[in-house]
């Protein structure tokens, strides 16, 4: 199975808009006047991290379409995990640019920031997400055993983020470390929409990455498929030639 | 009871991806005491499994005492009883303990007592107040086999119940099936000891390469 | 359904007993725990004893980890997790039944640890209620999505290192909560540290919700 036209087409379209991105980034926005050239990050990092977030969504949704008996199908299992790959490798991406940026900007590679530090957690989150994934067994009891884990990792999110939040807020003030001054610089003009572009560019790419790993992940499965019924044809013949 | 009490067609089952199960067909009257027969890994544990309702029906027709498996197979394990090749009995708990566990959680009003039950085994008295690890795997089997009389099941599945009883406990075994089949429990018991279990059969099926094979009144078949 | 978490809470709490698990191996694990941070950090600085809150929840949940693989150890042994299925008990009541034991263990380590850290790290206790209700919440919470997580690695070949990934980041909110309330008890301001107390009661009722909801699909799939 081939990627069909629909596909091909996306994956050029974001090539495409990756490439104006790069010119756009690199070349016609202007340095920041506090951050200098540092500031070129947030043009990757952002859509970055609405890619995560897409991601852990579409992941979270894969496995609540799993768990509803009506929807129950295994391409939502497939769909879910095969987003969560994505989404993990974005997170990396999110916290190793971040990290850049830290050190360029305020000399440290980590700072134990709120959305730095709940992003590092997401990242553990669903790493062990993925362990669960490879381990084996029955295929039905895998998908539920996923599903389960997923939402599990999901409902934690919104109590990590509160947790991390209340805890950096009530220790340290300082503004210097503030998150603000990354993701809300002095933004005007080309640089508001090169971040845009950067968002719709990498949301493109997003989609091309999932529907190839997810029909990767469908071709694998039904290869299983048709083990199956092979491993039941030897099966049966066992019987007639005694067994093995 | 105008409905078999298991009835499989074309069931298949999986271990894994192995097909354990590829297209069983077995229909069991009520009452009836059905030895299952075959040689390793035909398919006999998977099969008593499956009607217990552990073992998921993937593709095919079961329905076990009413239940359809395939769609439901947690409502059926009430009216059960599996005799494995484990006990299921906890190791640091003492005989007595064992069997009240499983005593309150069925919830029965109509078994015996766990005193009652351990007595028909021959375990009353010094032994209901030690540990299960200080057993013997005879005496674990024997506990076990009290295990049985505590679910107030319509369907015994009774998977090499012999091995490891010694004569004492094998003829109290076979006292226990022949009693249970007489108030009507049906029997499906698969085992090597093929003299004794024909004994109790009134029916004999041979299994091999996860399908059932022949099926036969018990005196006619001759030996494997 | 209580009935029968009851009941399955009295077979765990009884095979505890017998077997002295937890009160041979995990509570001295725990008090090595506490003399090894002391090792690690300079204990005549004072650094333990302002640091106290956290390294005790830290054991807490060191110790948590070994209650929840020991509780579904002696489930994987001959056969039990059938006759567990086969038993006709709600898996709501398996659950509950199993975290309640595992939360009563806790508890029972949390008072030797508490103990370990006043004498060891020579701080004195202050804001009992709201270090007892901390406890309490903080204990529930760990018990229900380790219960959770348990189930969830259970029967699996790599249980063992599976486990500590999976429940670690998800509790991970809290240490941090449990962390920070304990503190201002210590502190002498407990009104910092009934927010915190919030979010461990949010956390506990949200975990206790799922594993309720998702113990029966758990317990039928591995076999």
């Amino acid at each position: 199975m081939s990627s069909g036209i629909g596909t091909r087409v996306l994956g050029v379209a974001a090539v495409a808009s990756l490439a104006v991105l790069a010119v756009m980034a690199l070349v016609i926005t202007p340095a920041d006047v506090n951050q200098l050239d540092a500031v070129r990050l947030i043009y990757i990092h952002v859509p970055m991290a609405t890619v995560m977030y897409v991601a852990f969504g579409v992941t979270a949704l894969g496995s609540i379409l799993y768990l509803l008996p009506r929807t129950r199908a295994r391409k939502w299992d497939l769909l879910a995990g095969a987003a969560a790959e994505i989404g993990v490798v974005f997170t990396g991406l999110v916290l190793v640019s971040g990290s850049i940026w830290g050190r360029t900007t305020w000399g440290v590679w980590w700072t134990w920031d709120a959305r730095l530090t709940t992003t590092a957690v997401l990242f553990v989150l669903f790493l062990g997400y993925l362990a669960l994934r490879r381990v084996g067994g029955d295929v039905d009891a895998r998908a539920k055993r996923n599903s389960i884990a997923a939402l599990a990792a999901c409902i934690d999110l919104p109590i990590v983020h509160k947790s991390v939040e209340w805890w950096r807020t009530l220790h340290q003030k300082s503004s210097l470390l503030d998150e603000q001054t990354f993701l809300h610089p002095h933004i005007h003009g080309s640089m508001y929409w090169t971040v845009m572009l950067g968002i719709g560019a990498f949301l493109l790419l997003f989609a091309w990455l999932l529907i190839n790993r997810y029909r990767l992940a469908k071709l694998e499965d039904r290869m299983e498929d048709e083990g199956l019924e092979r491993a039941i044809a030897e099966r049966r013949a066992e019987a007639l030639t005694g067994s093995p | 009871m105008d409905r078999d009490v298991v009835h499989l067609h074309a069931a298949v089952s999986l271990l894994g991806r192995f097909p354990a199960l590829a297209g069983v067909d077995l229909d069991v009257a009520a009452g009836e005491v059905v030895l299952v027969q075959g040689p390793n890994g035909a398919g006999k544990t998977t099969m008593l499994r499956a009607c217990a309702g552990l073992v998921p029906v993937v593709d095919g027709e079961a329905v076990v005492l009413g239940h359809d498996l395939r769609r439901d197979r947690r409502s059926v394990r009430r009216h059960v009883a599996l005799l494995g090749h484990t006990t299921g009995l906890y190791d640091d708990l003492t005989v007595a303990d064992n069997l009240r566990f499983v005593a309150r959680a069925t919830r029965s009003n109509a078994a015996p007592s766990v005193e009652d039950a351990l007595a028909r085994l021959g375990l009353a008295g010094r032994l209901a107040g030690v540990q299960v690890s200080r057993l013997s795997a005879g005496q674990r089997r024997r506990v076990a086999v009290a295990g049985l009389l505590l679910r107030p099941a319509d369907l015994w599945l009774l998977d090499e119940p012999h091995a490891g009883l010694d004569a004492d406990g094998r003829e109290r075994l076979d006292q226990l099936v022949v009693k249970a089949a007489a108030s009507g429990t049906t029997v499906l018991l698969a085992s090597h000891e093929l003299d004794r279990a024909r004994a109790l059969a009134s029916r004999v099926v041979t299994m091999a390469g996860g399908q059932i094979r022949a099926s036969a009144p018990s005196g006619v078949v001759g030996v494997a | 359904m209580l009935r029968d978490a009851v009941v399955m809470a009295g077979k765990d709490l009884r095979i505890e007993l017998r077997s002295r698990v937890a009160t041979n191996q995990v509570a001295p694990f725990a008090l090595l725990v506490l003399i090894l941070f002391a090792f690690a950090l300079d204990p005549d600085r004072g650094v333990l004893a302002r640091a106290a809150a956290g390294l005790f929840w830290v054991a807490v949940l060191f110790c948590a980890l070994l209650a929840i693989q020991r509780a579904f150890a002696v489930e994987a042994t001959d056969g039990a997790r059938d006759n567990l299925r086969l038993s006709g008990l709600d898996p709501a009541a398996i659950f509950l039944g199993k975290a309640s034991a595992i939360a009563a263990e806790l508890a029972v380590l949390e008072v030797i640890l508490g103990a370990g850290v006043v004498i060891l790290y020579n701080r004195s206790l202050h804001g009992p209620v709201l270090l007892v209700v901390t406890c309490v919440l903080a204990t529930a919470g760990l018990a229900a999505a380790g219960t959770l997580y348990g189930a969830l690695a259970a029967g699996l070949r790599v249980r063992e290192t599976l486990l500590p990934l999976l429940l670690l980041p998800v509790v991970a909110p809290v240490l941090l909560a449990a962390t920070r309330a304990s503190e201002a008890a210590l502190g002498g301001s407990p009104g910092d540290g009934w927010p915190w107390v919030r979010l461990l009661g949010v956390f506990a009722v949200i975990y206790i919700a799922f594993g309720v909801v998702a113990f029966g699909p758990l317990l039928e799939e591995s076999s």
